[in-house]
């Protein structure tokens, strides 16, 4: 249960980033050459939790899969498969029971937006880089600067209860950003939304992402969602999860739900989930 | 201005109010002033004994003052070990559940033994009666920090004291004032409790109204009680600012005990 990171870590540096000073640098890609090409790497990992009466329960079963630096990886399963599992193994939160995984210190985005309520929304923005050692001061002018690009200009002093959902998860983002990790783990991180807000929120973080690259491992259970915001798709079986497709979606932004070729996506993506939820184990 | 009047006015009225049903019972009824006497008795001695009530208003203000520092002290300190060590949970969370079951007059009587006739006693009994309140509020404040928020900070690579700091601190804090309220609020009561539980003294509102019944003085005993219940809600006043300062509120009326806006559990569906 040790904090932190990943002994295999080969970003070592957990506080990577959290020297820069305006704006949002990846010094991880500004300087590409000195790292490897993928931002996690995960080999044959097996990992298992106990539920509530204490049965033994595999969560993941000899799961490998790898993200490209820079790209946004949706994992699509069925509930309970194993996601929430899977982005704790590669935030450092566990450490797996089998396999290897390296990768860079990675910053969780949570299903809830876990605000802190006792926290303004610009303060609840900032947490990270409090945590990194800076000041009040110092941490609510950076987190400050960066609210009007996220749509959040006038509600720095807001709680967040005073916010909409689609602001909260604005919030939530902006917070997880400033930890100046390279790897974002989002994890379902529109599910509660209502389905207009979450159509707006799927649009914004793509505009986001452009303009402040990151590697990205985005799970859902929602294949339309992941094809939208994905550059590649790996679907997982029902618990203990194994990758059983992994699909390229190399189409342009915007993509339009309606688009010939995602509809035919999702179809593939979907029958995938059928056949693995249907095949007897 | 309206606002403080809001505030002050029903609570003055309802006394008035049950001044006035009193005055009203002790005329109708005819009832001895021995066993009760009238306001119209009572009030007067306020001020005809004025000297008299205001030294043993400071004796007693003065346990209580230290007595609630103490019990502040040792119960955030107490609920602290027991949230951050499991051993000491185990260990001493079942005993302070078991020391509200003490009898007071009991161990008072036994504390002068030990501690003689000073303040000594008198403390250890206020402390014994208000840490209470604030080890249990505290400690079940520090464990209703969402486990998810702990995870989170983690990815940040928060350290134990930050998570302490960041976290679980601001999530108990209003559970821990809940708690040092109810500490204030029964904190006057025990420094009676103390005063006539505990053999040598002297002086103190609660030595005042004890030794007046026995000497037949009940409209004197009655003002002492009247300035003890003036005293407590002063305490909760003060506590009332301080808790202002602490969790930087807008000012809003100190007396209030409606005050506290509820945060629903933030609207998601999980």
């Amino acid at each position: 249960m040790q904090p932190g990171v990943d002994p295999q870590n080969l970003w070592g540096n957990a506080r990577e980033g959290s020297d820069m000073t305006t704006g949002l640098t990846d010094r991880a890609l500004a300087t590409p050459g000195t790292m490897s090409d993928y931002s996690a790497t995960l080999t044959s990992v097996t990992h298992g939790y106990r539920d509530e009466r204490g049965e033994e329960l595999t969560a993941l079963e000899d799961l490998s899969l790898r993200v490209r630096r820079g790209r946004v990886l949706a994992v699509v399963g069925p509930s309970g498969c194993g996601k929430t599992t899977l982005l704790e193994l590669i935030c450092g939160l566990q450490q797996p029971a089998a396999g290897t995984i390296a990768c860079q210190p990675a910053a969780l985005m949570p299903q809830r937006d876990l605000l802190m309520g006792w926290l303004s929304a610009l303060d609840n923005a900032a947490l990270a880089l409090r945590i990194a050692g800076r000041s009040r001061a110092q941490a609510r002018l950076h987190a400050g600067a960066l609210f009007a690009e996220f749509g959040l200009q006038g509600f720095e002093r807001a709680k967040p209860h005073e916010l909409s959902g689609g602001m909260r998860q604005r919030v939530a983002f902006l917070r997880t950003l400033l930890s100046g990790k390279g790897l974002l783990c989002l994890d379902e991180p529109f599910g509660a939304l209502d389905a207009i807000t979450r159509q707006q929120m799927q649009r914004w973080l793509i505009d986001a992402l452009r303009r402040q690259p990151r590697t990205v491992v985005l799970v859902t259970h929602d294949v339309e969602e992941a094809i939208l915001l994905g550059d590649e798709l790996i679907v997982l079986s029902p618990r203990p999860g194994r990758v059983v497709a992994h699909l390229q979606v190399a189409l342009e932004h915007p993509r339009s739900h309606t688009d010939r070729r995602v509809v035919e996506l999702r179809s593939r993506a979907l029958r995938s989930l059928t056949a693995c939820q249907e095949a007897p184990r | 201005m309206r606002r403080r009047l809001r505030t002050t006015l029903p609570p003055l009225a309802v006394l008035v109010a049950i001044f006035a049903l009193w005055e009203a019972y002790v005329q109708v009824s005819g009832v001895s002033p021995i066993l009760l006497p009238a306001p119209h008795e009572i009030v007067p001695e306020l001020w005809r004994n004025a000297d008299l009530l205001w030294s043993n208003f400071k004796v007693t203000a003065e346990i209580v003052a230290l007595g609630l520092a103490i019990a502040l002290l040792v119960g955030f300190v107490l609920a602290l070990a027991i949230h951050l060590s499991p051993p000491v949970r185990r260990g001493v969370y079942p005993l302070v559940v078991g020391s509200q079951a003490i009898p007071i007059p009991v161990i008072g009587v036994l504390l002068v033994f030990w501690l003689g006739f000073g303040l000594t006693p008198k403390l250890a009994v206020i402390v014994l009666i208000c840490f209470f309140p604030v080890v249990v509020t505290t400690v079940d404040g520090l464990a209703s920090v969402d486990v998810e928020q702990l995870k989170l900070l983690r990815t940040f690579d928060a350290s134990r004291w930050q998570l302490f700091r960041f976290a679980e601190l601001p999530a108990a804090l209003p559970a821990a004032l809940s708690g040092t309220r109810i500490a204030v609020a029964v904190g006057v009561i025990a420094a009676f409790i103390a005063e006539i539980s505990t053999a040598g003294t002297s002086a103190g509102l609660g030595y005042e109204i004890i030794t007046d019944l026995r000497n037949i003085q009940q409209p004197r005993a009655y003002a002492a009680a009247i300035v003890l219940f003036a005293f407590a809600i002063a305490c909760f006043g003060v506590l009332g600012l301080l808790e202002r300062r602490l969790t930087h509120q807008p000012a809003r009326p100190v007396l209030a005990f409606t005050y506290r806006q509820r945060q629903l559990p933030t609207g998601d569906n999980s």
